[in-house]
């Protein structure tokens, strides 16, 4: 096995000797005094300690907290202090921030300057999306949105286009491809294997648990691919979230925008669809939309292969159709689901946890209802369909006394709990109210809060 | 002069490249231990058995202490003693400190405190408000009560009466740096680091725990990733156990809380209930009225008396009451202990009377602006009220009291005498209300905002959207600037010039990010005529100002920023006597600018000016000094002028709900804000903008929530939910009032730390409006306003809901 190498601020590195589980946050403080890197929260929800990788794959913000060091080799790194050139020289963005007042305490700051400076190299202009993973507490963030629009349009600087290392040698303890996956998994079925580390990275920081063997799968390449097949798309479990939202964004709108609202930027380019899923998440937030469409998993232990119906996977909470040693290969996406709608209901509406997540997709031919696909998250312990509410609709005319009718199902189907996010009732009157929005929006009238002006 | 100028904040650039150092940030030497508080998991419960063997035997341990282990005073109250660093006993929160662990690594140190074994005997744990109310656990006895006028006679005359309830959630501060503190032993005591807002209760703090005198021990901290009230009290546990293990093993010790143990330990905003009944006219006008306020204040008293003051300090906000009754009860609870939180107990008050206003207009079917301006008290004129005697405070009976710590505030009396003010309207407290502004300011603000015609466009867009609703509302702030604790409106500052002409500065104010150095890096530019880069900055250390009051109640620059300029002025007049007459003239023809120094008919850099006074063995260091004055109060009584001048402002907001979901958003935001003369537009202006989303936080997305075991269940970012980027007003309008203070501040600016939080109110205020245009019952929304909180709103407004 090799040792984990990686660029760090233009400069090769190499680690040895640390376990796979230290992330690279502990580690470019605690071993390389680079502190300008922050720990804010230490799971990946404030962006403090946002850093800039980049690969073949481009360049993205991560969250170092939730980063684990085999996640990195073979990529580049590139921390706040890589952001002011050689000679001193500041980036643009840094610039802008201090002229544009955009610093009070600075301690979420470096975070904001890493994320502005990605952002601003990959041209993105999208500020309230590309910083949505970034808090302040001090700004309002008014003045770090005209800092970013400021230093959108500058030049990006040379000395942070990073040439990710060329890796002599396999990644440690990250398997190549999918079969090498399956081979090492079937012999190691008590391993865990570990995509995006955006939930696993929670258990090592805030459960301090001590993990069994793992496998990295950032490695697996054919794992990462978005294929055509027929009637749609075969998605690799490997693919991350951003990566998905955007081969979604012309063929599925309503799902696209939905993983806009996926976690942040930094999770969306590290979370992966595969651990997405097979993490049995009640919540979720892809799975109940890829129900709703009908999408199929594709599950595979050593060279066996099998296909389920996506909502066949969960079976109960934290228990799914997953035997020993066998792993989300891909789930396939059908290529039109003209009637779909997804509504995501949390208490902020960026980064935040569904409270309830419902996908709407009902068919309706000559004004009436002859099929109905609903799933829901946050409403029972799994991602589930709405069987009752569909059979209350379907055959009917699509009409609002339709819909009203089949509220009362929405009880047969789900009795929700009480969290820190919802109550019960709420959670199952927002989730009748859904299926009225549904109906409303499709007879055109305006129902989203996001798309009111002023 | 550099004052009133837009300068970048001073650490702008070490911001920005990472480079500005925190505590966490500091570089260790090689031995440092680190430390992690093992915690309790019951609410309320009698320690029966405590095995600490598994924790003591954890990997890259060094010791485990309980409070049996501490050599001398077991506390880290900012009051009464009531709060030991590590439980005794009994423990009294889920999350209270019970043993100490000291590790080679904060990893090490965090795993090993979730090994200890404790066995509890539970005992019946009161969560809420009721619980308290019910089984009479109060601090302070009995709840206080002010009155003015006869409250309850008014509203019994008055045409309408106008009664109601609501609740309003705390908060948690989430500063983006976490609790942290170092200790390094030192020849004779030690010198701590912490992230704190009062570095002087460290010190005091540290000295009681490690059994030596004030003078033993240093505090220094140079800067804050935000503090927001969280510091003022909260980060005594921290610095305590790094000093006791920094003395006791002599080796340095760090101790940073994770950000979940920060949630868990640390105390909040207090949630409050608030029952009013108010009599009224035809025209709302506010007759008689009378406040019923619950404050759950925790499980120790920590500052919760000032805090439940000030609540009742703010209870009439902009508006004159002639009869009022207030009854506050400080609530003694098993959860953390509530502490400072901007605005401290002010918002909360406010926001109890701004409900009232919104509760008579819907009732009479008026206009809510129409009632608040119809109850404003009057504007100023150019009269002044006779200021009050200056009298003693009492001195505290019990020696051991922390001075310097706001929750002292227990037993204060005053002998002063306070004269009656004949012709002006007078607040709750009797205190005349002499520079009010708001008739004007609110009258501006509605000009600039637009506000009648977008209220028009509110109803409109209303009346053709079936599911979508919009709000508007304008809300204003009075906001009271003091320490009601009079003794600690105080400040020192020390300034040296060197003989190179380069100033170094230092006061008692620590920085959290408000821009504090910065301004008072302009105050002392001025005041030597010269660029403000030429004054380093440096960091706030106990060493050099003794004695300092907590960085909070907005004061930081009023009171330092004048101490800062008596020093500046004590070695300017030094420099001009020498000057003067070594050209043989007068000190009165010295004029210090543009970094030059003018005497007579001859100009030097200041530099020179510096180096010539050094060679005429001339003193270029001072300290200064600063007490604010015409200010006393007995709290007691509730009566006095707690308040040296009031801050004002106002606020409009828009927003939209969605009526089957409750979901919300801010759509614009207008703000007004009296800042007196700016000492800085861009750093004030800053602090507007954050207060603002920080209160619409506080009123909407912000939700704590307990289970019924007394666990907090947002204990992290993904359950606890501040503003994010998205959630700030797309249109985003701050302006600054053009006015100076009336009384003399430095440079005649005002506070501004706190008053713009409670331009937020305006959020919650919009919002209701949006539920009320749902039908024609009272929404009766709580705060905060969550999508559920408004949702349940709309089906009230209704009458389809509870």
């Amino acid at each position: 096995m090799t040792d984990i190498a990686f660029l760090l601020n233009g400069t090769p590195v190499t680690v040895a000797g640390e376990r796979p589980t230290r992330t690279l946050l502990d580690w470019l403080r605690d071993r390389q005094g680079l502190t300008g890197t922050k720990e804010g929260c230490n799971e990946g929800d404030c962006g403090a300690c946002t850093v800039m990788v980049t690969d073949d794959q481009g360049c993205r913000a991560l969250n170092a907290c939730i980063l684990f060091l085999p996640q990195l080799h073979g990529k580049a790194v590139r921390t706040v202090e890589g952001l002011t050139g050689p000679k001193g020289e500041m980036h643009p963005v840094q610039e802008a921030m201090v002229e544009h007042h955009g610093s009070q305490c600075g301690f979420c700051t470096p975070g904001f300057v890493v994320s502005m400076a990605v952002a601003q190299k990959n041209g993105a202009t999208d500020h309230d999306d590309q910083l949505a993973g970034n808090l302040c507490r001090c700004t309002g963030y008014a003045p770090i949105i005209r800092a970013a629009e400021a230093a959108a349009t500058a030049p990006v600087p040379k000395w942070v286009d990073d040439k990710p290392a060329r890796s002599d040698g396999a990644a440690p303890y990250a398997p190549g491809s999918a079969d090498e996956l399956a081979e090492w998994y079937a012999a190691h079925p008590d391993a865990m294997l570990v995509a995006g580390a955006t939930d696993v990275g929670l258990w090592v920081t805030k459960q301090l648990r001590e993990l069994p063997e793992v496998a990295f799968l950032h490695a697996c390449a054919d794992l990462q691919r978005i294929e055509t097949v027929a009637g749609g798309w075969r998605v690799g479990a490997g693919v991350t979230i951003a990566g998905l939202r955007l081969a979604m964004e012309a063929p599925h709108p309503a799902f696209a925008e939905l993983l806009r609202r996926f976690a942040s930027e930094q999770v969306r380019g590290a979370a992966t669809i595969g651990g997405n899923i097979a993490n049995g998440s009640p919540i979720g937030d892809a799975p109940p939309a890829l129900i709703a469409m009908g999408a199929t998993l594709h599950l595979r232990k050593g060279a066996a292969r099998r296909e389920i119906a996506l909502e066949d996977f969960f079976l109960d909470y934290g228990k799914q159709d997953r035997a020993k040693g066998e792993f989300v290969e891909a789930v396939t996406i059908p290529e039109t689901v003209p009637d779909l709608a997804c509504y995501k209901l949390s208490k902020r509406f960026d980064q935040d946890i569904s409270a309830v997540c419902g996908c709407f997709n009902v068919t309706v031919a000559e004004g009436r209802v002859t099929a109905a696909r609903i799933a829901f998250g946050g409403m029972a312990g799994i991602p589930k369909r709405a069987a009752a509410v569909e059979a209350a609709l379907v055959g009917k005319d699509w009409t609002l006394a339709t819909v009203e009718a089949a509220l009362p199902a929405f009880a047969q189907d789900f009795t929700p709990l009480t969290d820190m996010r919802a109550s019960a009732g709420y959670r199952l009157e927002a989730a009748q109210n859904m299926a009225l929005r549904y109906f409303h929006e499709r007879a055109g009238a305006p129902v989203s809060v996001l798309e009111v002006t002023p | 002069m550099s004052v009133a100028k837009p300068v970048t904040h001073d650490s702008g650039r070490l911001h920005v490249s990472g480079t500005a150092r925190y505590i966490d940030d500091v570089p260790l030497p090689a031995n440092a231990a680190h430390l992690a508080f093992g915690i309790s998991t019951v609410a309320h419960g009698e320690i029966v058995s405590m095995d600490l063997s598994e924790a003591r035997a954890a990997p890259g341990v060094i010791a485990v202490w309980t409070a049996d282990d501490l050599p001398f005073a077991n506390d880290v109250s900012p009051s009464i003693h009531d709060e030991p660093l590590l439980a005794t006993g009994t423990v009294h929160y889920v999350g209270q400190p019970i043993f100490l662990v000291i590790a080679e690594s904060h990893l090490a140190a965090r795993k090993a405190a979730r090994k200890g074994k404790i066995e509890y005997k539970e005992l019946p744990a009161l969560l809420t408000v009721d619980d308290a109310m019910a089984a009479g656990s109060r601090f302070e006895g009995g709840p206080v009560i002010w009155t003015k006028g006869d409250a309850a006679k008014a509203i019994t005359g008055a045409p309408r009466v106008i009664e109601g309830r609501f609740e309003m959630g705390g908060q948690e501060h989430f500063y983006l740096e976490g609790q942290a503190a170092l200790a390094l032993p030192a020849e004779g005591g030690v010198i701590v680091q912490s992230s704190t807002q009062h570095p002087t209760e460290i010190q005091h703090k540290v000295a009681e725990a490690i059994g030596l005198p004030m003078n033993a021990v240093r505090v220094e901290i140079r800067r804050m990733g935000g503090g927001f009230g969280g510091k003022e009290s909260q980060g005594n546990a921290l610095a305590v156990s790094c000093a006791l293990v920094a003395h006791l093993l002599g080796r340095p010790a760090k101790m940073r809380y994770d950000r979940d143990d920060d949630m868990v330990i640390t105390g909040k905003r207090h949630d409050f209930r608030i029952a009013y009944r108010a009599g009224v006219d035809e025209e709302g006008r506010i007759l008689g009225i009378e406040f019923l306020q619950l404050a759950r204040c925790g499980w120790a008293q920590d500052l919760s008396l000032p805090v439940a003051d000030r609540a009742m300090l703010h209870s009439d906000n902009a508006y004159n009451l002639d009869h009022v009754r207030i009854e506050s009860h400080r609530l003694k609870t098993n959860t953390q202990s509530a502490t400072a939180y901007r605005g401290f107990g002010g918002p909360q008050g406010m926001l109890g009377i701004e409900r009232v206003m919104d509760h008579i207009a819907h009732a009479l079917g008026r206009d809510p602006l129409a009632v608040r301006k119809a109850n404003f008290y009057a504007e100023a004129t150019d009269r002044v009220a006779p200021a009050p005697e200056t009298g003693h405070e009492s001195f505290p009976d019990d020696p051991d009291v922390d001075l310097v710590s706001r929750g002292s505030e227990t037993m204060i009396r005053t002998d002063a005498k306070i004269p009656a003010a004949e012709g002006f309207q007078t607040t709750p407290y009797h205190m005349p209300v002499e520079d009010f502004i708001l008739n004007g300011l609110v009258a501006k603000l509605e000009e600039t905002s637009g506000f009648a015609s977008r209220k028009a466009a509110v109803d409109a867009w209303n009346a053709a959207n079936p599911i979508l609703k919009k709000g508007i509302a304008l809300t204003p702030v009075k906001f009271g600037i003091s320490f009601t604790l009079t003794h600690l409106n105080q400040a020192g500052a020390l300034v040296h010039v060197y003989s190179d002409g380069s100033i170094h500065l230092n006061h008692g104010g620590t920085e959290m990010g408000q821009g504090l150095f910065r301004k008072v890096s302009q105050v002392a530019a001025s005041a030597f005529g010269v660029d403000v880069a030429t004054i380093a900055i440096t960091a706030t250390d106990t060493a050099k100002v003794p004695n300092t009051s907590a960085t909070a109640a907005s004061s930081g620059s009023d009171l330092n920023g004048m101490a800062v300029k008596a020093a500046c002025d004590t070695i300017r007049e030094r420099m001009a006597d020498y000057l003067a007459r070594e050209h043989q003239t007068v000190p009165a023809k010295v004029r210090f600018a543009d970094g030059k120094v003018i005497v007579g008919g001859d100009e030097m850099s200041f530099a020179e000016a510096a180096a010539r006074c050094y060679m005429g063995r001339v003193s270029l260091s001072s300290t200064g000094f600063y007490a604010t004055p015409k200010i006393t109060w007995d709290r007691k009584a509730g009566r006095g002028r707690p308040f040296y001048y009031f801050a004002y402002g106002a606020a409009v907001s828009e927003v939209v709900i969605d009526t089957l979901t409750g979901e919300n958003r801010i759509l614009r935001a207008d703000i007004l804000h009296d800042c007196g003369t700016s000492l800085n537009p861009a750093i004030d202006k800053g602090q507007i903008e954050g207060g603002y989303v920080q209160g619409a936080g506080w009123l909407t997305t912000e939700e704590l929530v307990w289970n019924d075991k007394g666990r907090l269940m947002t204990h992290a970012p993904s359950t606890y939910k501040i503003p994010a980027c998205s959630d700030r007003p797309r249109v985003f309008n701050v302006d600054l009032w053009d006015g100076q203070n009336r009384e003399d501040t430095i440079y005649r600016s005002k506070a501004v730390g706190e008053p713009p939080f409670m331009h937020g109110i305006s959020v919650f205020s919009a919002l209701a409006d949006a539920c009320a245009a749902c039908g024609p019952n009272w929404p009766d929304l709580q705060a905060p306003a969550t999508a559920e909180a408004v949702l349940a709103a709309v089906k009230r407004a209704r009458g389809t809901g509870a």
